[in-house]
């Protein structure tokens, strides 16, 4: 397989790591009785570019490199790792971490190529797709027709990021899997300035593509331009309202709400454990019948997509919910294995230094039946949520927020006043019940999410439609 | 005890970095180079449940080209590696802009006093024993109460790390310091309830951590005490910061008097020097120099020396908290905070926790916060909170899906009382925080 031979090119042969060597590397972890075992052997170069005060400020490069080694025996992880891919340095960490289990014998491990599967982005290096030259006149070029289109704009900052990233896990069963990661992101940050008040507003995006990406569909002018209107919109905003209210939430990025809400939550090491509010509760509703919502590693460059997981199991579209039914949960193969199911291809990790758990890829909702001006006209008195800043749960009590940085009040049906941002609270295993309507307007977001557990960062996604939530806590200062 | 070995030989490798530097070219450059060996183990439900070891490395350069400036990083130390490190930073520094403020510290400003700080003590700990640790410190959260019904571990990190760092000034400098600790999360249920909380101890010492039976008791207590919180219904009253979560009302305070946000014009703290921020009575200083404290150092991430200083006395901002470079932007000079603040404290009443209850008289105490959501531009605030409210100083029942708002300017204006009941954890030390009035929204 090309992929394969390419990833092995660009970690193994640099230094000098033959098959034969990963064989026995292998056979020492196995040396135990193990439930698994795999080596993770990454490369990743990454740049970043920022323009700041007119000036190309900053610029800088990346390259990391290193192999972690795991072995699993029941609920027992031994796990070792380093940025010195050498051999006598790997068997040493075979050593370490194969006495979480006790004394066996050397097993003999033939390594094999693992089956092939889809590829949902292309190879080809992004830091490259551009010359530096071309990067700079990009970021100028943004600078320049952001700063045009007000008198009141202060300051644009704009950054442009990519990663290339290869990655090989070698399974206990021989299986070698390998990926070829490219990631690139844009944003653009503006502050305006009116009367003495100021405020700020950002928009980005990107996806597992090239620099090529900011080119189409003028995309870089348009996160200027977006940046622009929420900041001169948060300009004219009054004090958010306090209280319980419903809550219309605008299409794509607010999706964060199913992230935070119900995603975390349907995550499988915490339902094998036992501590999230969703433990057993598979075949239960956990939403109204408008709501299907999916996990999806498969979709074509998405910043959340993987063509396999950090375990090497190819990535799925995994149904959370049916028609408001509990389906079930993303799984690595560590829980999938102690839950008696099959791996989701949910296992990721931030690099080879930290060890794989379920995370989400993309996780969205589907669209329904409803015009989204039918939705906000169906509300008396409420609020219309647009763009997030972020947000947290807490999966055991099942409480979660997220920060609003664009919303209006709705009154009579009608959007009225732009308020300030503030955050909204719920519950996870009831928000979802008190769905009444579903867009027809799904949309996924403009890929610039990055999700944190555990002190791990990875990059993920979130999408939906216009959404109707009949009574959501708003945490806005006007009581 | 420092290994002064292992410091000059990765001494070496910052000087040669900075040679290749200049023999490339650059007219100025700065290096660092960390490493850290670890190992955290974690306990669950009995058993140990992952056994990690942890080898790690890594080195940065920035280069200047005049105020042409370029950065890069790795992690691989080869000699080859470093010398493709220094010209991808050198390659970068062709493409940016000049930018008259960049550029190494002034040399006078360079610290040259190292003193002693005790940063390091390394612990001999078999990965034996850190498992009988993680152990006994969950077994005694599990065993604290009927109630507490699942547990996500205890575990036990202890770190060793050497941080060098130099620049073509001639500064050249290195250090070992440690950090261990031992943590515990466990679930409480009642009915349909159920809560999680944790606590944790952290030190350079693991001489001075927390008693694993403590900890675990600890945790346990506080999962308990969350059990059928209910919401509020909406209204502004007086709020309690508990100590553990008041360092973040000072975390967005030293943001907003941070030199890049100050440059930027994105603090809603903006031209505030020497006026009234916090009543007459708030003393806000930072100790960099504190014997075994987590946030010490002698200088900053420039090689600046930091000194010890105050940023807020009688209520008024004396000071801000600047870089070289943002102190540049300003037309000031560098306040050694390249990498943030060190060891701030803000000086506490004579009021315990107790008494800082009855001061709050009818209100809510808060003990957690959840999301982001703090506009430094404007000050506005609005997060997520969960704790209990209070009647005449008495903790009446736990509270749970609401959220606390309001600005933070107003807020800072409004601290009533700092208590004497120091968290000592962070690189804030805070008592719990009173605050006149803020808006709550709940059912």
């Amino acid at each position: 397989m090309k992929l394969l031979n390419l990833v092995k090119q660009s970690i193994l042969t640099p230094v000098g790591i033959q098959d034969s060597d990963i064989e026995k590397i292998m056979s020492r972890l196995l040396s135990s009785p193990v439930d698994a075992a795999d080596i993770y052997f990454q490369s990743s170069h990454s740049e970043s570019w920022v323009m700041e005060g007119g000036i190309i400020k900053e610029g800088s490069h990346n390259n990391e490199q290193g192999a972690g080694v795991r072995a699993v025996s029941g609920e027992k992880t031994g796990f070792a790792y380093s940025d010195r891919i050498e051999l006598p340095v790997l068997l040493e960490a075979a050593n370490n971490v194969k006495s979480i289990v006790r004394q066996g014998q050397e097993a003999q491990v033939g390594l094999k190529q693992a089956v092939n599967w889809p590829q949902y982005y292309p190879v080809a290096n992004p830091l490259k797709s551009l010359t530096d030259q071309q990067k700079i006149e990009l970021l100028q070029k943004v600078d320049t027709e952001t700063r045009k289109l007000d008198s009141r704009i202060e300051e644009v900052i704009v950054s442009l990021v990519s990663a290339h990233e290869s990655i090989l896990v070698a399974n206990q069963d021989g299986s070698l899997a390998a990926d070829i990661r490219p990631l690139v992101r844009m944003n653009v940050t503006v502050i305006v300035e009116e009367k003495g008040r100021r405020e700020q507003g950002s928009m980005g995006g990107g996806g597992r593509s090239d620099y090529n990406y900011f080119l189409e569909h003028e995309r870089a002018l348009s996160y200027g331009k977006e940046a622009v209107r929420l900041a001169l919109v948060n300009l004219e905003a009054e004090d958010a309202p306090a209280g319980n209210m419903t809550v219309v939430l605008g299409p794509g990025w607010p999706g964060i709400l199913l992230h935070e809400a119900i995603g975390h939550g349907l995550e499988g090491d915490f339902n094998r454990k036992g501590t999230s509010a969703f433990s057993g509760r598979v075949g239960e509703r956990v939403a109204s019948d408008l709501c299907t919502v999916v996990d999806d590693g498969t979709l074509q460059g998405r910043r959340g997509s993987l063509s396999i997981d950090d375990e090497g199991t190819p990535t799925e579209k995994t149904v959370l919910i049916e028609n408001g039914i509990l389906k079930g949960y993303m799984q690595d193969k560590l829980n999938a294995r102690l839950m008696g199911v099959k791996s989701t291809g949910n296992g990721r990790r931030e690099s080879y230094a930290s060890l794989p758990m379920p995370r989400m890829t993309n996780t969205y909702m589907l669209a329904g039946q409803h015009h989204p001006e039918d939705i906000i006209g169906s509300v008396k008195k409420g609020l219309y949520a647009k763009n997030f800043a972020g947000g947290q749960v807490d999966i055991t009590s099942g409480k979660f927020v997220f920060s609003a940085s664009e919303a209006y009040l709705i009154e009579n049906g009608k959007i009225t006043r732009a308020i300030k941002g503030a955050t909204l609270i719920g519950n996870g295993p009831d928000v979802l019940t008190k769905v009444s309507m579903v867009g027809n307007d799904l949309e996924l977001d403009s890929g610039v999410g990055t999700c944190g557990k555990d002190g791990q960062s990875v990059p993920v996604g979130v999408g939906q439609p216009t959404l109707k939530i009949d009574g959501l806590t708003v945490g806005g200062t006007s009581v | 005890m420092q290994n002064q070995e292992e410091i000059n030989r990765l001494k070496n490798i910052v000087q040669d970095l900075l040679d290749e530097a200049k023999s490339q070219g650059a007219t100025a450059a700065e290096a660092g180079l960390s490493q850290e060996n670890g190992l955290s183990v974690s306990a669950r439900l009995g058993d140990v449940e992952t056994i990690e070891h942890h080898c790690g490395q890594g080195l940065g350069i920035t280069v200047y080209f005049g105020q042409h400036k370029g950065s890069s990083s790795t992690s691989d130390l080869s000699a080859a590696s470093i010398k493709e490190a220094v010209s991808a930073a050198c390659s970068i520094a062709r493409y940016t802009n000049e930018d008259k403020y960049s550029g190494l510290p002034e040399k006078e400003r360079l610290a040259t006093d190292f003193p002693d700080l005790d940063l390091n003590h390394p612990w001999d700990l078999s990965v034996d024993a850190a498992i009988e640790l993680a152990i006994e410190c969950e077994d005694a959260a599990r065993s604290y109460h009927a109630e507490i019904s699942n547990s996500e571990g205890a575990s036990v990190n202890t770190h060793q790390g050497i941080h060098v760092m130099g620049n073509s000034l001639g500064f050249l400098q290195g250090y070992q310091s440690t950090r261990h600790s031992l943590s515990c999360s466990v679930l409480a249920q009642r009915g349909d309830s159920m809560q999680r909380d944790y606590w944790y101890s952290v030190s350079r010492n693991a001489q001075n951590l927390e008693s694993a039976i403590s900890i675990g008791n600890k945790a346990a207590e506080r999962a308990l005490r969350r059990l059928a919180g209910r919401s509020l219904s909406t209204r502004q009253c007086p709020v309690l910061y508990s100590s553990e979560i008041a360092s973040g009302l000072l975390s967005s305070f030293i943001g907003a008097i941070s030199g890049g946000n100050l440059y930027r014009k994105s603090s809603f703290l903006l031209d505030a020097i020497d006026s009234q921020v916090f009543p007459e009575f708030v003393h806000i200083h930072e100790q960099p120099h504190l014997i075994g404290a987590l946030g010490s150092a002698a200088y900053d991430g420039e090689g600046v020396a930091t000194h010890a200083r105050d940023i807020v006395s009688d209520g008024i901002l004396r000071s801000y908290v600047l870089s070289t470079y943002s102190a540049r932007k300003l037309g000031l000079q560098s306040t050694g905070n390249a990498g943030g603040v060190r060891n701030l404290t803000i000086d506490p009443s004579a009021l315990d926790f107790q008494g800082m209850l009855k001061l709050l008289g009818t209100g809510l105490l808060v003990t957690e916060l959840m999301g982001q959501g703090i506009n430094i531009v404007t000050g506005d605030y609005s997060r997520g909170a969960a704790g209990f409210w209070v009647e005449n100083g008495e903790i009446q029942y736990p509270v749970e899906e609401i959220t606390i708002a309001g600005n933070l300017k107003d807020m800072l204006k409004n601290i009533v009382a700092i208590g004497c009941d120091i968290e000592c954890r962070g690189n804030v030390r805070t008592g719990s925080i009173l605050v006149e009035q803020m808006s709550i929204a709940g059912e």
